[in-house]
């Protein structure tokens, strides 16, 4: 079922649609997928390409390059409801398939352009986002990769860390300092890498939760790109791709968070409702009744604010560090209700055959990626202070 | 080949449970599908329509909600679809239903200007379980029949239908028209699109009525169904059947042939 009322009736069945899917293909398998490689997990491409096939991906990629040209509150839509059945496998599939527009950034040729959107479209154009590194966390302007101009060419160098689906990716974008002597709203450079151009994958990290969405090290060594590789203006990328991944990409990404705390929400309500202690079922329990009433308003009230920021970065509304608040309040608590539901299940949540102890894993990551809750609360206390005046 | 398919609009049965207290059906909040059947028989009859050309027809009986089913046809392969509803349909048991569609699908054609070569059903509704309109369809169109059959494809001009039997498969061939029903397929039906999901949402309907073909009205409804439902319960579950436990496997199946044999089952 879709919990957005104001879900249209054909997003409500598109989301409904991906949903078959993933409850036929994907569901029955996720415990397997966990295991996977010797227990780091794997992203099951065989699932990416069923539902790449039903439209499902890169739904973004708009109608004059042959795509659907969704808006982000469909995707939304969409997104919340597959990841309530995985949100890793949901992040993994929508943002590899989110990058047309830093295509249409490049100054490669309409052609070239019009075959990467036909790449996207088919489910094989798969991209990484490529930040972070060992020294360059939170501070992502510490980073030390750097692109050096040769004739026609960039040469880059460095080694990027914990980058989501890197192993399953076949293209790169990344940011690498073009002008060291600048600052780094001036100096970072953003790049279109493919795979074959000599990227190397590092080690695949063994993590905590999010097993469908494999992790890894990214290493260029003298990777050689041509200039129209280059993604916005020199120099200037980084403001504007950080940006549009901090507001899009935040706003969105809570999506995910959301079908997590959903899904936690609807298996405690059932549990809650046939587990009988003392002569009655625990939904009964006020200690328990309660419980379940505050994980039900956290998670409309995360819905409310997403939705309201989707609907206004649709439609073009300024919203400030409203994405911020979404990323950092959805996470955290998607959190605090997953572990709520392992709670409500005893120690049956705490085991792997029912399906919350794979959900509280999962919620753990949002706290973290996508500038980690710090940083939000960070950004949001200097927006709202502002200068002071007395401060010379 | 012009090909049409008959389907019906039930119950999600698996989402169904039964009231402790009264011990009938809640079917408040259950949501409608197109019987799983019927879903095979359009899958099927989607791959003659590649294999061999031709367009796909689904015609459903019911209430203005199947419309709903019948989008669902349309976006997973389906050409075309028409509803046909009207009051005096309905409370139509399986023999007045089964006159309704052959008079119904007459109209069509006369519609379409083409005769319909090959008629799909599922072997039976997920509902009602009786299995009785495809052959009884077959009868009143005076067509060939042939039933519970998992895969159908044409050579040289003629049907070659898999039928699933007790005894494993017969391979039959037939000549057209014919009408077959169709058992779980061993393929998956395919997914809808997200584009064939919206194409189908702009599709119009045509619903027939009773008004838009020569029928007898008498023949129809609750009128024209000799099935008269006295009651309806839960069956009491009995146990039955002999489990043999705590034995090793070579023992267990020594006691299992001697218990079938004493039977006369072996
Ligand atoms: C599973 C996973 C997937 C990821 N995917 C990607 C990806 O696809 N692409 C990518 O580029 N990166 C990715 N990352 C990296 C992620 O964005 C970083 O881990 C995150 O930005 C934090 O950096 P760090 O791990 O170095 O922690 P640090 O920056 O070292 O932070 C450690 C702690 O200090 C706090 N802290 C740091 N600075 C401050 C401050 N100024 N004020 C208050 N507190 C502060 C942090 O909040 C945190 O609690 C991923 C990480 C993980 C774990
Ligand atoms: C790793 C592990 C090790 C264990 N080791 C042992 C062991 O060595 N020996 C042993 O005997 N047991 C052991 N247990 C069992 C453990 O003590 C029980 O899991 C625990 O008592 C909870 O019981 P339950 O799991 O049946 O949950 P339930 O009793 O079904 O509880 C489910 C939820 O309902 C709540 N609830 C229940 N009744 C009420 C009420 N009246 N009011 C409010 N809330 C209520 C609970 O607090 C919980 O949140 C272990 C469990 C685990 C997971």
């Amino acid at each position: 079922m879709v919990n957005y009322r104001h879900a249209t009736e054909e997003q409500k069945e598109l989301a409904m649609g991906a949903r078959k899917i993933l409850e036929k293909e994907l569901l029955p398998k996720i415990a397997e997928y966990e295991e996977a490689d010797g227990g780091l997990g794997q992203y099951p491409l065989d699932v990416h390409y069923k539902l790449a096939e039903a439209g499902y991906y890169a739904m973004n990629i708009p109608e004059e390059w042959g795509g659907l040209g969704f808006d982000i509150v469909t995707e939304g839509v969409i997104a919340e409801e597959m990841a309530k059945i995985d949100a890793g496998f949901t992040m993994g599939f929508h943002n590899c398939g989110s990058y047309f527009h830093f295509i249409l950034d490049t100054k490669m040729s309409d052609e070239e352009k019009a075959k990467w959107a036909q790449r996207f479209l088919s489910g094989d154009a798969r991209g990484s986002f490529c930040v972070t590194e060992a020294g360059a966390g939170s501070d992502a302007a510490a980073m030390r990769t750097t692109a050096v101009k040769d004739g026609d060419e960039w040469v880059i160098n460095g080694t990027k860390c914990f980058i989501s689906m890197a192993p399953v990716s076949n293209f790169f974008v990344v940011a690498a300092w073009t002008d060291k002597t600048k600052k780094v709203s001036e100096g970072v450079t953003f790049f279109l890498v493919e795979k074959e151009r000599g990227v190397k994958i590092g080690k695949k990290e063994n993590k905590m939760g999010l097993h469908l969405n494999e992790t890894a090290e990214v290493i260029f060594e003298d990777v050689r790109v041509p200039a129209d590789h280059v993604i916005g203006e020199e120099g200037k990328g980084f403001i504007i791709s950080m940006q549009e991944i901090s507001m899009e990409g935040r706003t969105l990404g809570a999506t995910f968070a959301l079908g997590i705390a959903q899904a936690a929400l609807d298996y405690a309500i059932e549990y809650a409702k046939t587990r009988r202690q003392f002569g009655k079922r625990i939904i009964d329990q006020q200690g328990i009744g309660f419980k379940l009433a505050d994980m039900q308003a956290r998670t409309e009230a995360c819905r409310s604010m997403i939705f309201e920021g989707l609907t206004c970065l649709r439609d073009g509304i300024p919203i400030g560090y409203l994405p911020n608040m979404i990323k950092m309040y959805t996470s955290d608590c998607t959190m605090q209700t997953t572990m709520d539901a392992v709670q409500v299940y005893g120690g049956y949540g705490y085991m792997k055959d029912y399906p919350v102890e794979r959900l509280m894993r999962n919620a753990k990551i949002f706290q973290i990626f996508s500038g980690t809750n710090e940083i939000q609360h960070k950004n949001i206390m200097k927006a709202m202070a502002g200068r002071d005046p007395e401060r010379k | 080949m012009n090909i049409l398919v008959c389907v019906k609009q039930v119950p999600d049965t698996t989402e169904i449970k039964i009231d402790p207290v009264t011990n009938t059906l809640i079917r408040a909040g259950v949501p409608s599908i197109v019987n799983p059947f019927d879903g095979y028989a359009l899958e099927v009859a989607v791959r003659l329509k590649e294999a061999v050309g031709g367009k796909v027809t689904v015609m459903s009986m019911g209430p203005e909600q199947a419309k709903a089913a019948l989008k669902e046809c349309l976006s997973v392969g389906a050409d075309q679809a028409y509803l046909i509803s009207d009051r005096a349909f309905g409370g139509s048991d399986t023999l007045a239903t089964s006159y309704v569609l052959s008079v119904a699908l007459k109209a069509v054609e006369e519609k379409e200007r083409a005769p319909f070569d090959l008629i799909f059903c599922g072997k039976q509704a997920i509902d009602g379980d009786t299995g009785q309109v495809g052959p009884e369809l077959a009868e009143h169109l005076g067509y060939a029949q042939i039933t519970y059959a998992s895969d159908v494809i044409m050579e040289d001009g003629m049907l070659q239908v898999k039928r699933e039997s007790d005894e494993g498969y017969d391979y039959i061939t037939a000549e057209l028209p014919a009408v077959i029903t169709i058992v779980k397929t061993p393929f998956e039906p395919r997914y809808a699109t997200i584009r064939s999901k919206m194409a189908a949402n702009k599709a119009v309907i045509p619903t027939l009525t009773a008004a838009d073909m020569p029928i007898d009205t008498s023949r129809c409804g609750l009128k024209g169904s000799p099935t008269k439902v006295k009651k309806t319960y839960t069956p009491v579950r009995e146990k039955h059947g002999i489990k043999i436990e705590g034995k090793p496997a070579d023992e267990a199946a020594r006691e299992l042939v001697g218990l079938l044999s004493d039977a006369k089952i072996m």
